[in-house]
């Protein structure tokens, strides 16, 4: 049974698009090493670099994102992997409905509903927007995410196999550990991956619940391109782009094991 | 005979049916006792609700003696053996052979695994992974694993089914000495006649959840208690409300004299290699089947035959 | 094995519940509220918040978002279908080339919009460009209009397109297609009637994934639109930022999802939900 093969017509079109895709974040990059700051060529530099790396303010949102990032990841990873378990085994239809509606929420109300319930809970306790509201909100919509592939992988796992593992004499955690675990391994972290980029990479909803003191990445990018175009961004575009790249290339990898 | 597993009674009913329905049988220790019947006929869901993985709806279970109808698979000690295997991908042949080991206080894993292994004569492949070895070695890999823990009863769900034909038959021989060599009481289930009656000590017949006749390979196809059970085990011929099996029915052009004999016209003769089944008719249109030795006279279709069967061949029904 | 499984749901059933499913409550009851005299929220329960939506200028940027998010779900369909086919019959390197569409999508949607305002503003790429070869004089003003919206939206949104159709395609049966040919099928009949309406489930699932965030975008709008190409969800963040009318900014949001639940009711399959 062979596979036809696509047409000269269809690889064409199939290049224009990915062009299409491709080109307007090389662009940005090319012009990252642009000398001036205006979109005539003049001149290889890395001065832009150079100066993303200075600024306080970009330096500051960075480490900001990154631990954000890192925490909520950690704890979504951890809550999402038990939930996609405990759904594997039954089914909860009231709690994937709730991960379901959460997932196809816009953004935008997601974010001023916490907002909304954050103000209402600071009627009782004396807190404020900060850190801690960011990552507790980057857990709220990234748990979703974690569901999804780790179940995805748990998908292709044999439900015999821990049946196996009771009958030779391990218990219900003991299965889950020695048996299950080890085999959703990979799709776990792939999740992590996927949460921390999720996590790192999103505005709409820090920028709604974040405080004064707790600036992040792209808040700051944000407030940049608000004013114009900065090759400062082209540079840290650049950068995230290789960065997440990488992430994004090892979590396919894992999850094709 | 010591009876190590009692089944009393025992159902599994569903809103919808009832997948068993008061099934009872005993095991003796060291026997080898194949559960024989179609597929849904509810063998595997007996296997289930001994090993610990379904609950049954009424009886009992008892093992040497005491009650594990309500006890966790981990909390049973006999083992199974799954239809696919179910061996641990990421461990290897070694690791999975010693992860009930593990499970217990005690030590020399290692060494008791390996002594499991040259059993089922695997002994080189103890670092490879399942997916590195054949559909055969696996097999024995899951019954090494099993093995090692020295359960009252090994429980096989169907474990040939998933072998190339051509290797089925020496598994069986090797599973067959391998049970007589440990002494463990096997608990087989499967929907193949052949490997019912080739492998068993004794075994029980089971057809839309109920259990229709337990006892010896002979007694069982001599002897069948049912329609069914006859039917199941082999061919039958029924003549005039008595039952014979094709082998024991005789065909010839002549008369046999000492015998009363139904003229018959031959339909069709097949040459199976060893054997000659030849398909002839009955005046009342009724078909018989006769097996027939090769060696012995040939037939065509529309020969005029006799047939006759020894009155100690019949099958009787209660 | 039920109090294992209870323990192990319980943590997400907690996030969801309270950081949730809570604040869905919390902005329900402020949707009918009034509006408080320097911003906040003040006692007369009223559905008045839902009945201003009615107003012209509210149900026209309602037009609008339906309107972007409608053309941007078709651009998607068209530019997405052939792609996903190419990938589909590219044999060995289908995993490439899957990636390669994959990979954009991830790396950082606020960047990706900021690329387009690179390329595309007075002096961006694009009017520097077409002015150095002499094609115009000056530059056109290709952002912050509807157009620039959707083409933000599409490039965002394709690989949401892309994937469910190649994931039909590819578990389409080449039996099917040999069957096709056998009785007489010419290549293009073979496409439009074999192969498209038996992608029915992948366009089905990839218009879902497309139109639902594009309806409720924010970003995207804001960058690319400038204050010019209002939708839903910029009317949203500007009440409960700049204009301060929390029970109005929550009906909008509440109206948003309610549409949002149709429009999944009325597409979705129900095995939709073993995306979970």
């Amino acid at each position: 049974m062979t596979v036809k093969r696509a047409s000269p017509a269809l690889a064409l079109y199939a290049l224009c698009a990915y062009l299409f895709l491709h080109l307007p974040l090389l662009i940005l990059a090319v012009f990252s090493f642009n000398q001036s700051r205006f979109t005539v060529w003049q001149g290889f530099s890395f001065n832009w670099y150079a100066a993303a790396l200075k600024d306080s303010q970009l330096l500051e949102s960075t480490a900001n994102s990154l631990i954000i990032a890192v925490v909520a990841t950690l704890i979504s990873t951890v809550f999402g992997t038990l939930c996609a378990y405990g759904l594997w085994k039954r089914n909860s239809r009231p709690l994937a409905t709730s991960l379901y509606l959460n997932l196809v929420t816009p953004e935008i109300v997601t974010g001023i509903s916490l907002l909304a319930f954050y103000q209402w809970i600071f009627r009782f306790l004396r807190v404020q927007l900060g850190m801690h509201t960011v990552i507790l909100a980057h857990v709220a919509f990234s748990i979703a995410y974690v569901v999804i592939v780790v179940m995805a992988r748990l998908r292709t796992v044999d439900a015999r196999l821990e049946e196996a593992a009771l009958d030779l004499g391990a218990n219900e955690w003991q299965a889950f550990r020695f048996v299950t675990l080890p085999a959703i391994l990979p799709g776990v972290i792939a999740a992590a991956l996927l949460a921390f980029t999720v996590s790192f990479d999103d505005y709409v909803i820090t920028s709604l619940v974040a405080g004064v003191n707790s600036e992040t990445l792209p808040m700051v990018i944000y407030a940049i391109a608000r004013r114009g175009v900065n090759p400062v961004v082209n540079a840290i575009s650049a950068l995230i782009f290789v960065g997440f790249g990488c992430l994004i290339l090892i979590s396919q990898r894992l999850q094709s094991t | 005979m010591e009876r190590v597993l009692e089944l009393r009674g025992v159902s599994k009913h569903y809103p919808s049916h009832h997948a068993v329905n008061g099934v009872s049988l005993n095991l003796a220790r060291g026997e080898f006792f194949s559960l024989l019947g179609p597929s849904g006929c509810g063998k595997t869901t007996t296997l289930r609700m001994i090993a610990g993985f379904e609950q049954p709806t009424a009886g009992q279970i008892l093992l040497n003696g005491a009650d594990i109808t309500y006890r966790k698979p981990y909390e049973r000690n006999v083992s199974t053996v799954f239809q696919n295997y179910a061996l641990f991908p990421h461990l290897s042949v070694q690791q999975n052979v010693e992860f009930g080991l593990r499970r217990r206080p005690g030590n020399h894993y290692a060494q008791r695994a390996m002594e499991a292994l040259d059993l089922v004569q695997l002994a080189g492949k103890q670092t490879r992974r399942p997916s590195e070895i054949s559909g055969g070695e696996r097999q024995r890999v899951a019954l090494a694993r099993s093995l090692v823990l020295a359960p009252d009863v090994l429980l096989l769900d169907e474990p040939l089914s998933a072998l190339d034909p051509n290797l089925r038959k020496q598994v069986r021989a090797e599973l067959k000495a391998i049970q007589r060599r440990v002494g463990i009481t096997f608990l087989f289930v499967t929907h193949d006649q052949e490997e019912a009656l080739s492998l068993s000590d004794r075994l029980g017949v089971m057809s839309a959840g109920e259990l229709q006749q337990v006892g010896t390979p002979e007694e069982i196809y001599l002897r069948p208690r049912t329609r069914f059970v006859a039917g199941f085990l082999g061919g039958v011929n029924w003549i005039d409300g008595v039952g014979v099996r094709p082998e024991a029915t005789r065909i010839a052009k002549e008369p046999p004299g000492e015998r009363p004999a139904r003229p018959a016209t031959v339909v069709q003769s097949t040459f199976l290699g060893n054997c000659i089944h030849v398909e002839a008719r009955l005046p009342n249109e009724q078909p018989v089947l006769a097996e027939v030795s090769r060696l012995g006279e040939g037939f065509r279709a529309g020969d005029p035959v006799y047939v006759w069967w020894e009155p100690a061949d019949e099958l009787v029904f209660q | 094995m039920n109090r294992l499984r209870a323990w192990f749901l319980a943590p997400t059933w907690t996030v969801m519940a309270a950081l949730f499913l809570a604040p869905l409550a919390i902005i329900l009851s402020y949707s009918f509220l009034t509006r408080g005299a320097y911003g906040g929220l003040s006692s007369p329960w009223t559905p008045d918040s839902y009945q201003r939506l009615v107003d012209p200028i509210y149900l026209g940027i309602l037009g609008r978002s339906f309107w972007i998010a409608g053309v941007s779900t078709v651009i998607c369909l068209l530019l997405g279908f052939p792609l996903a086919l190419f990938i589909s019959r590219s044999g060995a390197r289908k995993n490439l080339y899957l990636s390669l569409v994959i990979l954009p999508f991830w790396t950082s949607f606020l960047i990706r919009t900021y690329a387009w305002m690179f390329l595309l503003r007075d002096t961006g790429l694009v009017n520097t460009f077409l002015q150095k070869i002499g094609v115009i004089h000056s530059p056109l003003s290709l952002l912050y209009n509807d157009g620039a919206v959707i083409l933000g939206l599409v490039y965002g949104y394709l690989p949401f397109m892309v994937l469910p159709l190649y994931a039909t395609l590819e578990r389409l049966d080449q039996n099917l297609l040999e069957a096709a040919a056998d009785l007489g099928a010419k290549p293009w009949v073979a496409l439009t009637r074999v192969i498209l309406p038996l992608c029915e489930p992948g366009i089905r699932a990839g218009t879902i994934l497309v139109f639902i965030p594009c309806l409720g975008a924010y970003l995207t709008p804001d960058l690319l639109g400038g204050g010019k190409s209002v939708m839903i969800g910029n009317l949203i963040q500007n009440q409960f930022t700049t204009a301060r009318d929390w029970p109005f900014g929550s009906a909008v949001s509440l109206t948003l999802m309610a549409i949002v639940m149709l429009l999944l009711m009325s597409l979705a399959r129900r095995d939709a939900e073993d995306l979970l």
